[in-house]
């Protein structure tokens, strides 16, 4: 049976990982690598990497970083944050990433979507949408949900999905960071109208919410940040209550 | 020595880090006359079915592969272009391995097929020492191989496909062992003894 994915989510500033609320107050959270590690050995069943390095420069850094994350860690992972361009997506990729995470990028050029997934496939084209609710409705943010683009988020979701992304990772800007559960309504909204998996992000705040999101939701996986970085959380424990709810969950360690 | 089959299609980098994990030295070549001196080789594969096999043709990997009788360990797309055909553009495989791909029905579940997931009716052999039907593997595949007489695993999604396959020298795995963890590196471990016991036997034969 396939199992619900759980995914740790790293923010990544100049190669190092960082720590903060709401993105106030970074602090330096140590090298990726080894917290990728450590999420691995825990039971994290993939990583997503979010570079939030401002200038182009430092962002060169990512490319090494990806090397050596694959070297060390096996385990698929996503890389995202500032991606643009189709020869991007491709030094990612060549340096061992297994996915890239789109989102201001196609909002801007949708047909970046067609050319990436026909170039690499779309398994390994993730596209991210912030969405945050008007009333019955979404509307889709970027660049790091600071501004607004109009576009309804199920109109935008269903124009991703026909353009060949492989992959959602949804987050509820109304709920990101607030620790009070993921947007339940809006997961169950967006599974209703694609075909391909989608993850569920912000709001998680307990092990309870990641369950609803799944079991109400549909959630096909489910992703965090502050409760895993900050401890809030054990993979471990997350996964003997998904078992518990009956939620197909893969173990490690031949158990 | 491992050969790793170089021929644009493959995630080169996640197979060569696996081998280097489990410090097996390897090769990555895409001439057929190099892959000669392997023990054996890898051939992995990410991406559509159609640019696949003109690659190999263009490079006269298609042959090699055909006639080889190293041990060959197929991955994801290189598992599937065993096979005789594909729905996937409507291709021709290799045809090492009788069968033709078929696409998931997309009105029936999420498509690709992306995530870990488990085996059942599994066939005893060397690959899958000490792995049993609880272990996850991780997969992200839009097309599948039916089970058929050569299955030495079988998956559910959607429908029983399979998982693992093996026929004469020519083994394939659906799933993809260099990004399934701690199993993922024991089936990788389980091939290259096979690999290697075999290696010894036959140089003990040559003496």
């Amino acid at each position: 049976m396939l199992a619900k994915r759980i995914i740790p989510c790293l923010d990544i500033k100049d190669g190092r990982t960082v720590k903060g609320v709401n993105f106030e107050d970074l602090r330096d959270a140590g090298d990726p690598v080894e917290l990728a590690t450590r999420y691995s050995d825990e039971g994290a069943d993939e990583l997503v990497f979010l570079d939030i390095t401002a200038t182009k420069e430092k962002r060169k850094t990512l490319v090494d970083l990806v090397k050596r994350i694959a070297r060390e860690i096996n385990i698929p992972f996503t890389v995202g944050g500032g991606i643009k361009k189709v020869d991007e997506i491709e030094d990612l990729l060549h340096a061992g990433a297994d996915k890239v995470s789109l989102n201001s990028a196609i909002v801007n050029d949708p047909e970046l979507i067609n050319r990436a997934s026909e170039a690499f496939g779309s398994q390994c084209i993730v596209a991210a949408v912030d969405a945050k609710r008007f009333g019955d409705s979404w509307s889709v943010f970027i660049k790091g949900g600071t501004e607004d683009t109009g576009k309804d988020a199920l109109e935008w979701i269903s124009e991703v999905e026909q353009r060949g992304a492989g992959e959602i990772l949804l987050t509820s800007m109304d709920r990101d960071g607030t620790k009070e559960g993921f947007d339940i309504e809006l997961l169950k909204k967006v599974n209703d109208r694609v075909h391909i998996p989608v993850i569920a992000s912000g709001g998680a705040g307990n092990i309870e919410h990641c369950i609803e999101a799944v079991k109400e939701g549909g959630a096909d996986a489910v992703l965090a940040a502050s409760i895993f970085h900050f401890q809030e959380v054990e993979i471990k424990k997350l996964k003997k209550s998904f078992k518990d709810h009956s939620i197909p969950v893969r173990f490690q360690n031949h158990n | 020595m491992i050969a790793i089959i170089n021929y644009d299609a493959g995630n080169l980098a996640s197979v060569s880090n696996a081998l280097d994990r489990l410090d097996e030295p390897y090769i990555i070549s895409n001439d057929p006359q190099e892959l000669e001196l392997s023990d054996a080789v890898i051939f992995p594969g990410v991406g559509h079915a159609v640019p696949a096999m003109k690659s190999l043709k263009r490079r006269g990997l298609d042959r090699f592969l055909k006639e080889t009788d190293k041990p060959v360990l197929g991955i994801c797309l290189g598992m599937q272009l065993l096979f005789e055909s594909s729905e996937e553009g409507d291709t021709k495989g290799l045809g090492i391995i009788p069968g033709k791909l078929k696409k998931f029905d997309e009105s029936k579940g999420k498509v690709p097929h992306m995530g870990w997931n488990t085996f059942t009716d599994t066939v005893d052999c060397p690959l899958l020492n000490g792995i049993s039907n609880s272990q996850y593997f991780y997969y992200v595949h839009s097309f599948y191989a039916p089970v058929n007489e050569y299955s030495l695993a079988s998956c559910n999604y959607i429908n029983d496909f399979s998982a693992v396959v093996g026929k004469d020298n020519v083994l394939g795995v659906q799933f993809h062992p260099e990004k399934s963890g701690t199993t993922g590196s024991l089936l990788l471990q389980n091939f290259l003894e096979h690999v290697h016991g075999r290696a010894s036997k036959v140089k003990k034969s040559a003496l």
